[in-house]
């Protein structure tokens, strides 16, 4: 980079903190402008990809960029439907009867967030505005704190504000255990062996909301939110296969799709699968939230990786036949 | 002793295991809380190793002067930083009425997780997107029936993923939409190929397991 | 400036820091990269000393008198061993123990789900899938089970993929190129969100130009 780019991205930035209005929005008439532009840059890059002139990757990189911020400034409605998988999760949870006990696994970290946080406050949510009681842990280190995050979201709505909750009485935190599907293996004979207090440090015969839990046979429904090892697989092949437990799942889109095979033999009950999970998840369960607003940028980014795909094989054709006219 | 104890150890821990399965109760349900237990213990103790491990290597590097110690002095600093906070939250944590915990927000571990962990590990993934993107372009290429199989399958997933789908096919009926194709795709044919995939996978984790258990196979011990 | 307002230009900074990488590699880009390698070492050697060291070992030991964990104690212990060149053998014993018994709960819960209940399942819903009446349904079954025979198929090596073999093999390549085009766009779906992640904590927390 020359010197002078670094003084641009200074003075860009700068004019943005302080002279660009805030919040900034653009109008319909504006976003369908600048959707048309976009469109025309990637026309452009057709052109130049068909006379064999392939763009370089930090313009990809740019598109991309633009792709998944601009939709952030505009105003297009998108409705979505929900999926068969969504809406058997959401039936499963709509099922459980006031004063079930749900345990939550939650089983992911901060770079999975923007797909399982998501779901995670929806289901916070609902759990507590059903009167489910809600067990949370997690396989992975960073679940608990995450799952923090998303209690403190569901209490600081004024309906759930209301109810009056109380930790170690409505819902309590275990925290994170290591040990992988071991945990989960132990937890099957007791919970109390892998998390004899929880995270504050209290007994787990001291907490009211554990009395009577003392395995998976106590329990109603497990909602796992996983990004990987240890997950959702584990949950399968330990606590349904072998213990019989009734599991739901909320999974990021790079794992979706292996877990299918459960879902299709019933050994999974409903699956949110990545974004698209996320915000028909949020709509099931009517709890709008982060994931609606990502249904636009999720939208062009797609159409913009499905453009270049198509540019690159409408490069391929023509140079196919080119090279066939030349051969005659 | 460096050999016959830990083929000893594997035999008899993978065995416990294998028997716990068929006879859940007395010994071997025992054997299965015990040694639950003692994988979680050992295997903090193996994070451990690897933070410690990665620890020597950057003193080392910094008492050789590599032409990199800063930067290994910077990953000390960092992680003695995150060490120190989480460590002094925990203990103050069990002297307070009501305990609280290390990680509850207005902690100074809570802090650094929100504002330095979290947007690096996150901003680390993120950026993968660009260069799946920059492949898209340059390397998915429909040269053969399977790579127009995989093409085809992204396209249907990718479009019927989103709200744009059903938009662009909305004069269609309902059961011919693009989110219809991408639900039956991903029920169907995707779960068939997947569970093929499994099946043989599943295959091959147990003999590897048969193996390992009765020490026909001995690389971890190696080394 | 309060720790918040500190936190979010710290973030802002942190991940700009990561992203200039996608221009090139730089010295930028290292120091956020070697923040992110030491603070995760120590954001998991300090929970892990807390959550199952701290609770599992330290209190079921002293507090509740469970002395047969004082067992993964002393293989923990010697796992650490490895950390001194002489001595580091020891660390074989527990290592021993972590790779004999997840190759025993692996080898049964692999074979019990994802080899026989998978047959099982494909076998099963395919002939009630027939008696359903559900036309949709059944096609679908009918793909799976082709799709999982043909699959297993192409994975058997023992027997040169020619002839009738080789063909329903190629079938086979049909159905897992489908379901890595199928992973394919799962995983655009997904590096893209979190991309969308960052960006949107830049626009709104950071910039602010989003409500």
């Amino acid at each position: 980079m020359k010197k002078y780019q670094y003084w641009l991205i200074l003075v860009a930035l700068i004019i943005i903190l302080v002279i660009v209005p805030k919040p900034l929005e653009i109008s319909p008439t504006a976003s369908v402008i600048v959707t048309i532009l976009l469109g025309l840059a990637l026309i452009w890059v057709l052109v130049l990809t068909i006379r064999g002139h392939l763009i370089g990757r930090r313009v990809v990189f740019l598109f991309i960029g633009a792709s998944l911020a601009l939709p952030f400034f505009m105003n297009f409605e998108m409705p979505f439907k929900i999926s068969p998988e969504v809406k058997t999760l959401y039936d499963a949870l709509a099922k459980l009867p006031p004063g079930s006990k749900v345990l939550a696994a939650f089983d992911y970290d901060p770079p999975s967030a923007p797909e399982l946080q998501p779901q995670a406050d929806a289901f916070m949510a609902y759990a507590f505005k059903h009167d489910l009681k809600v067990i949370i842990m997690g396989l992975w280190p960073q679940g608990p704190q995450q799952a923090d995050m998303a209690v403190a979201k569901a209490l600081r709505q004024p309906e759930i504000r209301a109810k009056n909750l109380r930790y170690g009485v409505d819902y309590v935190n275990l925290g994170f255990q290591s040990g992988n599907e071991f945990v989960i293996q132990r937890m099957g004979t007791s919970f109390s062996g892998m998390f004899p207090r929880d995270i504050y440090n209290t007994d787990y015969n001291k907490i009211p909301i554990l009395n009577g839990v003392e395995n998976f046979s106590n329990i109603d429904f497990v909602f796992n939110l996983s990004s990987g090892y240890p997950g959702t697989v584990e949950w399968v092949q330990i606590a349904v296969d072998r213990y019989g437990v009734k599991l739901g799942a909320g999974n990021t889109a790079v794992q979706a799709p292996s877990v299918y095979p459960y879902l299709s033999s019933r050994r999974l009950t409903g699956l949110a699968g990545g974004m698209s999970g996320a915000w028909q998840f949020e709509l099931a369960t009517q709890e709008p939230g982060k994931a609606s607003t990502y249904v636009l940028p999720q939208t062009f980014s797609h159409t913009v990786v499905i453009a270049f795909i198509i540019i690159g094989n409408a490069a391929l054709i023509v140079g196919y036949r080119r090279s066939k006219r030349g051969e005659a | 002793m460096k050999r016959e104890i830990p083929l000893i150890i594997t035999f008899v821990a993978g065995v416990a295991f294998v028997l716990q399965y068929f006879i859940p109760h007395y010994p071997f349900n025992r054997f299965n809380d015990i040694f639950s237990d003692w994988f979680a213990i050992v295997g903090a103790f193996a994070i451990w190793l690897g933070a410690l491990s990665l620890i020597k290597l950057c003193l080392l590097n910094i008492s050789k002067k590599s032409h990199d110690w800063p930067i290994s002095l910077l990953m000390i600093i960092s992680f003695l930083s995150i060490v120190i906070a989480g460590a002094i939250d925990g203990f103050h944590g069990l002297n307070t009425v009501p305990t609280t915990s290390f990680r509850d927000p207005g902690t100074n571990f809570d802090w650094l997780y929100q504002n330095i962990y979290t947007p690096l590990s996150s901003t680390m993934f993120a950026i993968l997107a660009f260069f799946v993107a920059s492949a898209s372009y340059r390397a998915f290429r429909a040269r053969n029936t399977a790579a127009t199989l995989l093409l085809l399958s992204a396209f249907f997933v990718m479009i019927g993923r989103v709200p744009l789908g059903d938009y662009l096919s909305g004069w269609l009926p309902e059961r011919m939409q693009f989110s219809q194709w991408a639900n039956w795709l991903m029920a169907f044919p995707n779960t068939a190929g997947q569970r093929a995939v499994m099946i043989g996978i599943a295959l091959g984790t147990v003999s590897t397991s048969l193996r390992i258990i009765l020490g026909i196979e001995r690389s971890h011990l190696e080394g | 400036m309060d720790g918040a307002v500190i936190g979010i230009w710290l973030a802002a900074l942190l991940t700009l820091g990561i992203m200039s990488f996608v221009y090139r590699d730089n010295l930028y880009y290292k120091i956020c990269e070697a923040i992110f390698i030491g603070i995760s070492a120590g954001y998991w050697f300090i929970t892990f000393f807390w959550d199952s060291l701290y609770r599992i070992a330290w209190i079921g030991i002293v507090h509740e008198g469970r002395y047969v964990l004082l067992g993964g104690v002393i293989l923990g212990a010697m796992m650490l061993m490895r950390l001194f060149g002489k001595i580091g053998w020891i660390a074989r014993w527990p290592l021993a123990f972590i790779v004999g018994a997840t190759a025993g709960l692996k080898m049964m819960v692999y074979f019990t789900t994802n080899a026989m209940a998978q047959i099982h399942d494909t076998v099963y819903d395919t002939v009630t899938a027939f008696s359903g009446g559900d036309l949709y349904n059944l096609i679908g079954r009918l793909v799976i089970l082709l799709g999982t025979v043909t699959g297993l198929i192409y994975f058997y090596f023992s027997k040169e993929h020619k002839g009738i073999f080789g063909g329903v093999a190629k079938v086979g390549t049909w159905f897992l190129m489908i379901t890595f085009g199928a992973s394919f766009g799962y995983t655009v779906m997904s590096r893209m969100s979190l991309l969308l992640g960052r960006i949107e904590f830049l626009l709104t927390d950071w910039l602010k130009l989003v409500k």
